[in-house]
């Protein structure tokens, strides 16, 4: 072996090594899973995780589910794409605040929505589903994978109060 | 080894150390973010009940420090804030003339002026020309960090500290607070506990006033802790600091001060909120007091028609308990004071302004349309509200003139005191919404429901003056 190729070798072993290392500390594999709790990794997402957790959905669908496309590769396409944009804005912190869904991710949710509801929904749904004034399911149930938008969940008053 | 392979190497080894420094950049950033969300503040120095100085707080929360020290900014929105010359705030009623001669006999017609920012509410209060008549020390319960004061004065007991303030003059009460070393505004401990950082109200008027509130039987849909402890146990007095949810804390620690109030040496400071807190609610309370020195309750005496006027503060948190906001559990600070983000930590914002300043983090966590769309909405619900104001304006203003006249022509008290009950009806519901701000927006449709009672009582009070006239014939 050449000194240069010795020298070679080690730096990309460090470089290996330093990039292995900041994976593994950044929890890079968890992002391959589907566990909701690498949705929050990075903390943005933590009062979107709450909400979901205490809306109606949070017993029959995880993140994934609804955001992610069902198919092998739209699906890892999707997660690239997003993670892409995710880490980028989280590592120069320069997002929109509040953060809001993106179009092309409002489709893929719309998608899952039917994926289960489908059967009971066809009938609402003809015409074209990307027209900007097509039906959206989330359009009416908005409180149905993150709960109430406000307050600590919702309460129920003792009283309606009425005008005297 | 040849001058280029030389070179080869060369480059590799500058590639190998930019990625590195890059992988190492974001390593550090990945940390950075990881240590916020671990620690959200640093405990440096231990804080008190009688550390007034919110710059001793800002050691161990210097975010929140950062960002409350930014009411000292000037903002302005078109129907609020300071418009003025960096100085002093414009005066209202040299914009408003009317305002100035329905005040006519009252100290809010010689100085009235545009709000401020949190930071200059004690010094904006010692400067006030109103200070040329007489004021009280109760003054000092909104103005300043002025809670150990009342601990002093009262031997430890707050409340007989608060009790006794009254009767001493302003000049007198703020020259101990001074020399007491907790001449600040608005601080820290007024509003957090100093041992575990938690909201709490600290207020005797409002302590005592939410306890009235809750004992009387106003339906109360937006405060759902009052409507528990009266289901449940009405033996103790409501205690809002142990009972109140987080979400009603987050507006109760605004309604300490933000609120209808008489403040004057002639009786401890004092909230109307024994009936409810519509504006209907609060002016029977008045109605039912008695003043120490006898007869029915009133702020002042109109110096041209001789009418015994209430005078309205700032009803905001009356205002907003009546608005859609609070029926869906949308407290103060969710608009007033909004979650920011701070790296991976969530600070809420302490630079407390106007909603409109800020619209993506007040308005749009909620409400999901573009800036400018839910900028249009409210500039709609306001002009509404401001038109239907300088209408009630207008006609109070008639009705004053048709009083002059029928004083003129030698009209008596007796003739008189229709025309000045109506008065006293009409500029109750006009001040509610001139002296509340939000131009309306708290609550629009009860802001212009009571604009709207206004114009018909002033009107009235017209048609009673000149029916006054004519009997003094």
């Amino acid at each position: 072996m050449t000194i240069g190729g010795a020298v070679i070798a080690a730096l990309s072993g460090a470089l290996l090594g330093l990039g292995g290392f900041t994976f593994y500390y950044g929890q890079g594999l968890s992002y391959f899973s589907r566990d909701p709790a690498a949705c929050v990794n990075c903390h943005i997402m933590q009062p979107q995780f709450d909400s979901w957790q205490k809306a109606s959905h949070h017993t029959a669908a995880t993140c994934a589910d609804c955001h992610l496309p069902h198919d092998f590769l739209p699906k890892w396409l999707s997660k690239a794409e997003n993670g892409f944009w995710h880490s980028q804005g989280f590592t120069l912190q320069d997002f929109h605040e509040p953060i809001f869904i993106r179009q092309r991710n409002q489709r893929v949710l719309h998608d899952n929505c039917l994926n289960c509801h489908g059967p009971l929904v066809h009938e609402l749904l003809a015409g074209a589903t990307t027209d900007a004034d097509a039906i959206s399911c989330v359009h009416c149930h908005r409180s149905a994978g993150h709960g109430e938008a406000v307050g600590l969940g919702k309460y129920e008053p003792l009283s309606s109060r009425k005008e005297p | 080894m040849n001058r280029k392979t030389l070179l080869g190497y060369g480059a590799v080894v500058v590639v190998v150390s930019g990625l590195s420094a890059l992988v190492t950049g974001l390593l550090m950033n990945i940390y950075e973010r990881k240590s916020e969300a671990k620690n959200p503040y640093v405990h440096l120095v231990e804080v008190s009940e009688d550390d007034t100085d919110p710059a001793k707080w800002g050691v161990n929360w210097p975010k929140q420090y950062e960002s409350y020290q930014l009411t000292a900014l000037a903002t302005r929105t078109r129907f609020g804030g300071h418009g003025g010359s960096e100085a002093l705030p414009e005066q209202k009623i040299e914009r408003d003339p009317w305002l100035k001669r329905i005040f006519l006999g009252y100290a809010f017609s010689i100085d009235y002026r545009d709000r401020r920012g949190h930071a200059y509410m004690l010094s904006d209060q010692e400067e006030t020309k109103r200070l040329s008549k007489p004021q009280t020390g109760s003054c000092l319960h909104c103005h300043a960090s002025v809670m150990p004061l009342y601990r002093e004065l009262g031997g430890g007991d707050a409340m007989a500290g608060f009790k006794a303030s009254y009767q001493l003059s302003y000049q007198e009460m703020n020259a101990r607070l001074h020399a007491s070393g907790h001449a600040h505004p608005v601080s820290c401990v007024d509003c957090h506990s100093a041992e575990t950082m938690k909201l709490r109200v600290t207020r005797p008027g409002f302590v005592k006033a939410i306890q009235a509130l809750a004992a009387s039987e106003a339906p109360l849909p937006h405060l759902p802790s009052i409507e528990r402890w009266r289901a449940t146990n009405r033996q103790a007095p409501y205690d809002p600091n142990a009972l109140a949810s987080r979400t009603e804390m987050r507006s109760f620690v605004c309604g300490q001060c933000h609120v209808e109030y008489y403040c004057s040496s002639a009786m401890p400071l004092e909230f109307p909120w024994s009936k409810g807190l519509r504006a209907e609610d609060l002016e029977a309370h008045w109605n039912g007091v008695v003043l120490p020195k006898g007869g029915r309750f009133f702020d002042f005496k109109h110096s041209e028609s001789g009418a015994e006027i209430l005078k309205v503060q700032h009803p905001e948190f009356e205002l907003w308990s009546q608005g859609i906001h609070a029926r869906s559990g949308v407290a103060c600070a969710d608009c007033h004071m909004p979650y920011q983000r701070d790296g991976a930590t969530k600070v809420s914002d302490h630079w407390v302004r106007s909603p409109l300043l800020n619209v993506n983090r007040a308005c749009q966590t909620c409400h999901h349309s573009e800036e400018q769309e839910i900028l249009a909405r409210v500039e709609v619900i306001q002009t509404r509200n401001f038109n239907l104001l300088q209408r009630a304006g207008q006609a109070l203003v008639d009705q004053l003139d048709a009083i002059q006249a029928a004083r003129a022509a030698g009209a008596g008290d007796e003739q008189l005191q229709p025309t000045r009950e109506l008065q006293r009806q009409a500029q109750w519901r006009l001040d509610f919404v001139a002296a509340e701000n939000s131009m309306g927006f708290h609550a629009p449709q009860e802001a212009a429901r009571l604009l709207g009672e206004a114009v018909d009582l002033a009107r009235q009070g017209q048609v009673a003056a000149l029916k006054a006239k004519e009997a003094g014939r």
